[in-house]
């Protein structure tokens, strides 16, 4: 009797454990239930005065956590002194925050991931409000609501274009910022002519993330704010001659064919590549208006860095205005109250945007910063891309994904450097034909 | 106390259990559960973060099988299988000289299995450093004199694979080097004895003693390095991510599970692999087998 007493209580140990396990695979289905009881306890402590608790903030600035980030911290405590803000900084926050959201354990403010479509949104944030209403206090919100409802504010808003040493290129002979391709590409090869020891454009295709930044400048090359959004999406001539997509990468083939980027692509260093550019050793880098400060940072004279719209042949020039990643809050959160304050305070009060991002803060009526009075009195608009229209919204990430055509993604701009260097026997209008091939068939799939 | 009065049987029962219930519990959990989640995967067009997804059939294995995208990119896994005898055969030669008696014997080991114990990104990035134009190699090269040799090491796409392939010889060479150091060091004192007694130079003994002697393990170290060929990743994924010609399969399939959010297709991918590797290692041991 006694051996099947003891051997009884150990099948039900292993019972507990198997249960225990059952429930862990089950997550899913219990985490929608926790996530709407938090939801109702959020609001009843919304009602007790000013928020208190713990929350955890993922950032995907590493560099910066342990400094500035903490900073920020001391600061809002000043204000909110019964919150504790922790810090989550992930290297690779794009890959490691998609596979984190599969479980309710993805920090209580975090940045709204670029691949997680906003259709998606409501299944894993908390709406911020009403657009309408937030509209009055922000801008560029346009990119993450949804029905009507913000899901995000942007951390920052930054303009796109393509960051030069300007002491480089007035050695050359080039004094204004070259406005067509034909004379950004004649200015790259002054430089080459004058210097051949200086990359006139360094592309930093080894990191291969300095190539998406490119994109961001299509609607220069456009120039027309719709063309991103509402009519790229319901074109089948996307990559055809004449189009901005064929016009903007051909600026980056033509120079990878004429030599004036760096002679071994594939071993670039990024870390380097500012410095250099700082140093006056590369005369421009494609990149986001985020770069400014950085490589400012390192240079012996920041007012050598100088910033430019993309060459288009457009008849007026538009530095588009993005939003930065957007801050939001997880729907998992179990303390709404105190991850708003934060997210508020940070978008409003810390000073982020402008001196750690270098662009624009989404508040309205916010102070410039520096590095865009250089555009006053000319002739440059800045402007926001238009929404998409209503039903459309996300249709290009749709058609893009299933395409498998990559414009936020290095792939096709390696390709293209490849083509132009030589290494492999494809022409420029080769890949823009595979490119609208892939672009017409997946726009008709995802129509269906 | 109450173990104490078990039956020898029932304590052998419990004690096997208990000790095996942990280990039995997290190799489900961690690894036939995530396989057999990829499985129901690579029919679904899931995402990989979406709450739902839709069940597409057999559409994904048709996607791979089609479209020549996918599969092209096993060409470049023959540079790798090529390496993988080359590797072999400097472990081999490493692991014979060293079961003879030489000097400094244990650094000598400790240096040539270095390698293995470093971390994948460091030595992606030791070789980015080692290739670039006027790195390293091309230092070494100008120093002995053959400058005229220098190549775009991983600029020239008839190159690239080569130069990686190279950057894998190196780290992996190490953990053939010491399995077959093993193998060779059981082998019997007295057996070299007698072979030197009847006039057996170090060439005879290595061919006639220690190959055979280690013909297992030559072969194990052949499966996987085929296996290690077909999925080669870290060192291309690191160093050039898989442009400029050096695709493999399985950076194609994190690109497309993780840049093109299509998890269903990579899943598919992924099973295929698996696949690919299950046929070759049999294929493999089916023709050993007749050779004895």
């Amino acid at each position: 009797m006694r051996k099947n007493k003891v051997f009884f209580g150990f099948m039900a140990l292993i019972l507990v454990v198997a249960m225990m396990a059952g429930c862990s695979s089950n997550k899913n289905t219990g985490s929608t239930n926790t996530g709407a009881n938090t939801g109702s306890n959020g609001e009843a402590t919304e009602q007790t005065g000013k928020p208190s608790g713990e929350i955890t903030v993922i950032t995907q600035r590493t560099d910066i956590v342990d400094t500035v980030f903490k900073e920020y911290a001391a600061e809002f405590n000043k204000i909110y002194p019964d919150v504790k803000v922790n810090f989550q900084a992930l290297s690779d926050f794009e890959g490691q925050i998609t596979v984190r959201m599969n479980s309710n354990d993805y920090g209580d403010v975090l940045l709204f991931p670029s691949s997680i479509p906003l259709k998606d949104a409501a299944d894993f944030f908390e709406p911020l409000g009403e657009f309408s209403d937030l509209s009055k206090e922000y801008i560029a919100l346009e990119e993450k609501t949804v029905d009507g409802k913000a899901y995000g504010i942007p951390t920052a808003v930054n303009f796109s274009g393509i960051l030069y040493n300007k002491k480089v290129f007035e050695n050359a002979g080039v004094t204004t910022a070259p406005r067509t391709p034909d004379e950004f590409l004649n200015a790259l090869k002054a430089i080459k002519a004058k210097d051949s020891s200086i990359v006139p454009l360094y592309t930093n295709y080894a990191d291969s993330w300095p190539l998406t930044q490119w994109e961001g400048s299509l609607t220069t090359v456009a120039g027309n704010v719709d063309y991103v959004n509402v009519e790229q999406p319901n074109s089948d001539e996307n990559f055809v001659p004449g189009k901005p997509h064929y016009d903007l990468y051909k600026v980056m083939y033509d120079a990878a064919k004429e030599g004036l980027i760096e002679a071994d692509p594939t071993t670039t260093n990024w870390e380097a590549s500012k410095a250099d550019l700082a140093n006056g050793k590369i005369g421009a880098m494609v990149l986001g208006s985020w770069a400014i400060v950085q490589i400012q940072g390192l240079a012996e004279n920041p007012d050598d860095i100088a910033y430019m719209p993309f060459p288009t042949n457009a008849s007026e020039v538009i530095m588009p205005l993005s939003g930065d990643y957007n801050l939001s809050i997880s729907k998992q959160s179990k303390n709404k109250e105190a991850a708003r304050a934060w997210l508020d305070w940070f978008v409003k009060e810390s000073g982020y945007p402008t001196e750690q991002v270098g662009g624009m803060s989404p508040v309205i009526g916010a102070e410039l910063p520096s590095s865009l009075k250089q555009f006053e009195g000319t002739d440059i608009k800045f402007e926001l891309k238009s929404p998409a229209k209503e039903g459309q919204e996300g249709l290009v990430d749709k058609i893009d994904k299933e395409g498998e055509i990559g414009l936020n993604q290095p792939e096709f701009k390696k390709r293209i450097i490849e083509a132009a260097i030589g290494n492999t026997n494809e022409s420029y209008d080769d890949i823009m034909k595979d490119l609208n091939d892939a672009w017409v068939k997946a726009r008709a799939k995802v129509a269906q | 106390m109450v173990f104490k009065n078990l039956s020898y049987k029932a304590q052998r029962k419990i004690i096997i259990i208990s000790f095996s219930l942990i280990p039995v519990v997290l190799l489900f959990t961690l690894a036939y559960l995530p396989v057999f989640n990829m499985f129901k995967y690579s029919f679904t067009n899931w995402n990989g973060y979406s709450k739902s997804f839709d069940y597409v059939g057999f559409d994904n294995y048709k996607t791979i099988f089609t479209d020549p995208k996918y599969f092209s990119v096993f060409k470049v896994s023959l540079y790798y299988f090529a390496a993988s005898f080359v590797q072999m055969a400097i472990a081999l030669y490493f692991a014979t000289i060293l079961s003879f008696n030489v000097k400094f014997k244990n650094f000598f080991k400790g240096v040539l299995f270095f390698p293995y114990l470093l971390n994948g990104v460091a030595i992606g990035f030791i070789f980015l450093f080692f290739f670039r134009p006027d790195g390293t190699l091309d230092t070494i090269l100008r120093a002995v004199g053959l400058g005229d040799f220098i190549q775009g090491w991983l600029l020239n796409p008839k190159i690239i694979n080569v130069s990686l392939a190279g950057a894998a010889i190196w780290r992996y060479m190490g953990f053939n080097f010491i399995i077959f150091l093993g193998a060779i060091s059981s082998i019997g004192k007295d057996i070299y004895e007698a072979a030197e007694i009847d006039g057996a130079n170090r060439w005879h003994q290595f061919r006639h003693i220690i190959l055979p002697s280690i013909k297992q393990i030559v072969q194990l170290n052949l499966i996987l390095a085929i296996s290690g060929a077909i999925s080669a990743f870290d060192i291309p994924y690191i160093m050039t991510g898989g442009s400029n010609g050096s695709n493999t399969f399985v950076i194609q399939t994190v690109t497309t599970a993780f840049k093109y959010n299509k998890l269903g297709l990579a899943s598919a991918m992924a099973v295929v692999l698996l696949f690919i590797v299950i046929i070759a290692t049999m294929l493999q041991r089916l023709l050993i087998k007749e050779d004895k």
